[in-house]
């Protein structure tokens, strides 16, 4: 008993003198640059609507698919040619929230897995860091549907 | 029966003091362009050294630093008579890959980036008892290969944080061998080992390997001083494997703590040794072709030549896995040090 | 032309934002981006589902639909509307049918930078 209460005190300076000697992420700096960032690829993002709406003649839900697909078309070039990552790393939630961040999570896997072969390398792999997100969000969604169901109709 | 060549509980002392007869290392191309860019005997011109899978770039990096360390002592491939080591990926493919083609009888090893010592120490008792001369100890990894294992795909952008560090893509062997067993002169001896015990102080930040090995690190430099009496003032230079900027810190403060407190001089870190700070490697080089690499390329001609007599070299790892991280467990340290000392020394 | 510019600015004003709490969050937390992901996406539903996302969306256009809880607030809205046409089962075809372009693009895209391209170590 009196060892394992050492041991617990230990634990409780070490983490004390890690807090201490860690060095700390720049949160202001940080922030800046994923606000500057993001609200760029949100402004590409209206620039690509707006062109969908005003010049092809789509309907508002057409331009916002049409929007998704341009944009994660180009995640995928820059994260194929290696240039994504130098930019996320620089933005970090910047990158990481818009869709760009959702299609960068399917293509490096399926890149990097490739060795592994087509079929359980780039096909299964493609979700391993993507797919919570659908798993979650498509669920969400199928709740809210039922709930609707139920309630208003 | 005792354990004669036992000093304390933890400590070994060789009877024989085996040479070390070479050492060789090829490295990746950001090793090649750091601070020791000069000393390493092969740096590949790309990550991916000619092969279809950076696995296969380690087990090739790997095999080249043996063939160069055999070279350099002059011996056929027949000579060696065991080949101890091991690397980070799992069931420690890169080593096996490499042995295959060499073809030497081979026991694999697993210590995380503590491998180099891990192999020196357990080389080192083969050749002492008389079980194996000459035994060529290894370690190796490689960034793209522990990357994504342990972490992200190399695409994934992602921002590391501040005490992360990078994996050094090398490897690393050193030829050990009976006192006078082969032609030409030695690069240093083995003089004493101390295996390490796993400690574990909480720690599950895997950005922060440093601060989950820097407790294992000092457990096993308080081991070594309270079995043998010995001082740090006595050691040319105590060097640890890994533990990188924030690591480094840690063991200094935790060592005071212990009751060991250690001269900042005599201190040195192959994790920031490697790289430079301008290489954007955050808080320092890590894996177990760092201490291998370091070893082979700076230390051992450092003894050689005489400006280092006496060197306690403690290569550290980070006993994790991608499941039990997943898991919530906290991260166990390691570390298993060396005492290498020059040929002259007594 | 006026309004326009302002759109732009809105949009840029409000997916900046979101992106700033999220930039918070991964450095204050310890949550990892992919945990910030699943996040964003969930909080979209949820927001979206009681009519909280909609008015942000109308306000600043790709500012809240380009951010991964505009993916969300589609996946809600979708589900929403098509248990409207066809009923419970429109529970489970609206969400994916409202954002199959983002999706669909994803995976082929994805599939395609796998066929064409090599991960690279940066040096």
């Amino acid at each position: 008993m009196q060892q394992s209460s050492s041991k617990q005190d230990r634990i409780a300076q070490y983490k004390a003198l890690i807090a201490r000697l860690t060095p700390k992420s720049k949160v202001g700096q940080g922030a800046l640059r994923a606000f500057w960032v993001g609200g760029a690829i949100c402004v590409l993002g209206q620039v690509i609507s707006d062109i969908g709406t005003r010049m092809l003649g789509l309907t508002l839900m057409q331009a916002s698919s049409l929007t998704s697909v341009t944009l994660v078309f180009l995640t995928a070039l820059l994260t194929g040619i290696g240039v994504f990552d130098v930019i996320a790393k620089y933005a970090g939630a910047g990158t990481v929230v818009p869709i760009t961040g959702f299609a960068n999570a399917m293509v490096s896997p399926a890149m990097e897995f490739r060795p592994e072969g087509w079929v359980l390398g780039t096909g299964a792999r493609l979700f391993t860091i993507a797919g919570p997100v659908l798993v979650y969000g498509v669920s969400a969604s199928v709740i809210v549907g039922i709930v609707y169901y139920f309630i208003y109709l | 029966m005792q354990a004669e060549n036992r000093i304390g509980y933890q400590t070994i002392e060789y009877k024989t003091r085996p040479w070390i007869m070479a050492s060789a290392c090829a490295v990746g191309p950001r090793e090649g362009q750091g601070p020791l860019g000069d000393c390493f005997d092969l740096v590949a011109q790309d990550a991916a050294f000619g092969q279809d899978s950076y696995e296969q770039a380690e087990a090739a990096l790997l095999r080249e630093a043996c063939r160069l360390c055999l070279a350099k002592a002059n011996i056929g491939e027949k000579g060696v008579q065991a080949m101890v080591g091991g690397d980070l990926l799992n069931q420690i493919m890169p080593s096996a890959l490499a042995a295959r083609e060499l073809k030497f009888p081979f026991l694999g090893l697993y210590g995380a980036c503590s491998t180099m010592s891990e192999g020196l120490i357990t080389g080192g008792m083969m050749c002492d008892g008389g079980y194996a001369s000459p035994v060529l100890c290894t370690a190796s990894s490689h960034y793209a290969t522990a990357e994504r294992q342990y972490r992200y795909p190399l695409e994934y952008g992602n921002q590391r944080s501040p005490a992360s560090q990078w994996t050094v893509t090398g490897g690393g062997a050193v030829l050990l061998s009976l006192p006078e067993a082969l032609p030409g002169t030695p690069m240093a001896r083995l003089a004493r080992g101390c295996i390490g015990r796993v400690v574990d102080l909480g720690v599950t930040d895997n950005n922060n390997m440093g601060a989950a090995m820097a407790p294992a690190a000092a457990a096993t430099l308080c081991a070594y001083m309270d079995d043998t009496g010995d001082t740090p003032e006595q050691f040319d230079r105590i060097i640890t494997g890994d533990l990188g900027m924030v690591g480094s810190d840690l063991l200094l403060a935790w060592c005071e703590k212990m009751g060991h407190p250690l001269p900042r001089g005599c201190m040195m870190d192959c994790g920031l040794t490697i790289y430079d700070p301008s290489q954007d490697s955050h808080a320092g080089g890590s894996g177990c072709g760092c201490s291998a690499t370091v070893l082979s390329a700076y230390i051992l001609p450092r003894i050689q030549r005489g400006e280092w007599k006496r060197v306690l070299f403690m290569a550290t790892g980070a006993l994790l896995s991608p499941t039990t991280t997943q898991q919530g467990e906290s991260i166990p340290g390691v570390a298993h040090a060396v005492i290498i000392e020059g040929v002259g020394a007594c | 032309m006026l309004t326009m510019l302002l759109m732009y600015i809105k949009a840029f004003a409000v997916g900046g934002l979101f992106c700033l709490i999220g930039e918070i969050l991964i450095l204050k937390t310890k949550l990892t981006p992919a945990r910030i992901l699943v996040c964003y996406i969930t909080a979209g539903v949820i927001l979206s589902a009681v009519g909280l996302y909609g008015p942000i969306a109308q306000f600043a256009g790709a500012g809240a639909t380009v951010p991964l809880t505009g993916f969300g607030h589609a996946l809600a809205q979708g589900a929403i509307r098509a248990v409207q046409e066809t009923g419970l089962l429109g529970a489970f075809t609206g969400g994916l049918t409202a954002t199959a372009g983002g999706i669909a693009a994803a995976i082929f895209f994805g599939f395609l930078a796998a066929l064409c391209f090599k991960p690279k170590p940066k040096t």
